[in-house]
C-alpha cells in the first residue's frame, strides 16, 4: 500500500484534483460509449418491431376491405 | 484447408460468433479492470519525480496504445473490405471508429490533466500532441463521412478509403517522440530494449493494457453486432430474433 489512510489516498499527494479527473472523465466516456451502443441495439429493435407491427396493420386492414 | 472460413462471410454466422465470443471478452476486461486500477492506484509506489500524479499513466497509456490498436484493426478490415469485397469487414470498420475515437479522447484528456501539474500546462503543441489529435479528428471525420451516406455500401468504402489514407498517421504518432524534440517522454515499453519501467509500477500497467484490449475486443464485437444487425434488418433471421426478443422481452 502506497498511502497510509483513505485521506492520504484521496489526496493523492497533491495531485488529487489532476489525478480524480483524469479517471472520472475516463470513466464517464467509457460508460457513454457502453450506453450509446447499447441503446444503438435497443433501437434497431424497436424500429424492426414496428415496421412488424405496421406490417401487419396493413393486412389486418387489406382483409377487412375484402370483407366489405 | 482454410474453408472453414468461408460460412463466416455470412453476416447470420458471423453475428452467432461475436455473440459467442463476448462473454470470453467480458470475462477478461472486468477483473483486469479492478485488479489494474486498484492496484495502479494503490498499491503501486508513487514515482521519485512526479509524486502521486504519474498515476494517470494507467490510463493514459492503455488508452493512447489502444486507441492506436483500434485504428490497426480498422485499417486491415478497410483493406480486406475493399480488396475482397467483404461487407462485414467494412461493418468492422464502422463499428470500430467510436471506440478508437473514444479511446483517443481519453488519451489526450488525461494527458492533458497529467501536463498541467508535470509541464504547467493543459496542452503544448508538441509532436507528440498534435499527432494524437490529427488521430482523434480522422476518427472523427471516418465517424461522420460513414453517417453521409444513406448507402451503407457506399458508406462502407468512403469511410475505408478514409481509414487507408489515415494509417500514415499511425508511424507518425509512434515515432513523433524520436523524430522531433518534444516535450512528450520517449517511449518506455513498445522499445527493443528492456522497459525503463520499475516493475512493480509496471505490472499494473501492463495489466491495465490488457483490460482495455478486452473491453476493445468487446466494444467492437457489440457494436459490430449492431451493424449487421441494421443492415441485414428486412432478413428473416433477424426478424425471427426480434420476435424472439418480443416473447422473452429481453435484448441483452
Amino acid at each position: 500500500m502506497a498511502f497510509t489512510s483513505l485521506s492520504d489516498f484521496i489526496a493523492m499527494g497533491g495531485y488529487s484534483f489532476y489525478v480524480w479527473l483524469s479517471y472520472g472523465v475516463s470513466l464517464l466516456s467509457i460508460i457513454l460509449l457502453i450506453t450509446n451502443s447499447v441503446f444503438k441495439r435497443k433501437k434497431i429493435f424497436h424500429q424492426v418491431e414496428q415496421r412488424l407491427q405496421r406490417e401487419q396493420r396493413i393486412k389486418a386492414a387489406e382483409n377487412r376491405e375484402d370483407i366489405l | 484447408m482454410w474453408k472453414w472460413l468461408h460460412p463466416y462471410a455470412k453476416a447470420e454466422k458471423s453475428y452467432a460468433l461475436s455473440g459467442k465470443l463476448m462473454p470470453w471478452f467480458l470475462v477478461i476486461a472486468i477483473p483486469t479492470f479492478f485488479v489494474g486500477i486498484i492496484w495502479g492506484l494503490a498499491f503501486a509506489p508513487a514515482d521519485y519525480q512526479q509524486g502521486d500524479s504519474f498515476r494517470i499513466i494507467y490510463i493514459h497509456v492503455p488508452a493512447a496504445m489502444m486507441a492506436m490498436g483500434a485504428y490497426s484493426t480498422m485499417a486491415v478490415a478497410a483493406f480486406i473490405g475493399l480488396v475482397w469485397q467483404i461487407r462485414l469487414a467494412e461493418m468492422t470498420v464502422a463499428a470500430t471508429a467510436p471506440i478508437g475515437a473514444v479511446y483517443t479522447f481519453i488519451a489526450l484528456f488525461t494527458g492533458a490533466a497529467w501536463g498541467k501539474p508535470m509541464w504547467g500546462a493543459w496542452w503544448v503543441w508538441d509532436a507528440r500532441l498534435t499527432s494524437e489529435l490529427i488521430l482523434l479528428f480522422v476518427y472523427l471525420g471516418i465517424i461522420a463521412l460513414y453517417n453521409a451516406f444513406s448507402d451503407k455500401i457506399l458508406a462502407g468504402r468512403a469511410a475505408s478509403i478514409l481509414t487507408l489514407v489515415g494509417v500514415i498517421n499511425l508511424p507518425i504518432i509512434h515515432f513523433s517522440v524520436v523524430w522531433w524534440n518534444t516535450l512528450h517522454q520517449g517511449a518506455t515499453i513498445t522499445k527493443f530494449d528492456q522497459p525503463s519501467m520499475a516493475t512493480e509500477m509496471l505490472i499494473p500497467l501492463l495489466i491495465m493494457i490488457v483490460s482495455f484490449a478486452s473491453f476493445l475486443g468487446l466494444m467492437i464485437l457489440y457494436r459490430f453486432r449492431n451493424e449487421i444487425l441494421q443492415r441485414e434488418s428486412h432478413r428473416p433471421w433477424v426478424i425471427a430474433l426480434v420476435k424472439q426478443s418480443l416473447k422473452t422481452n429481453k435484448r441483452g
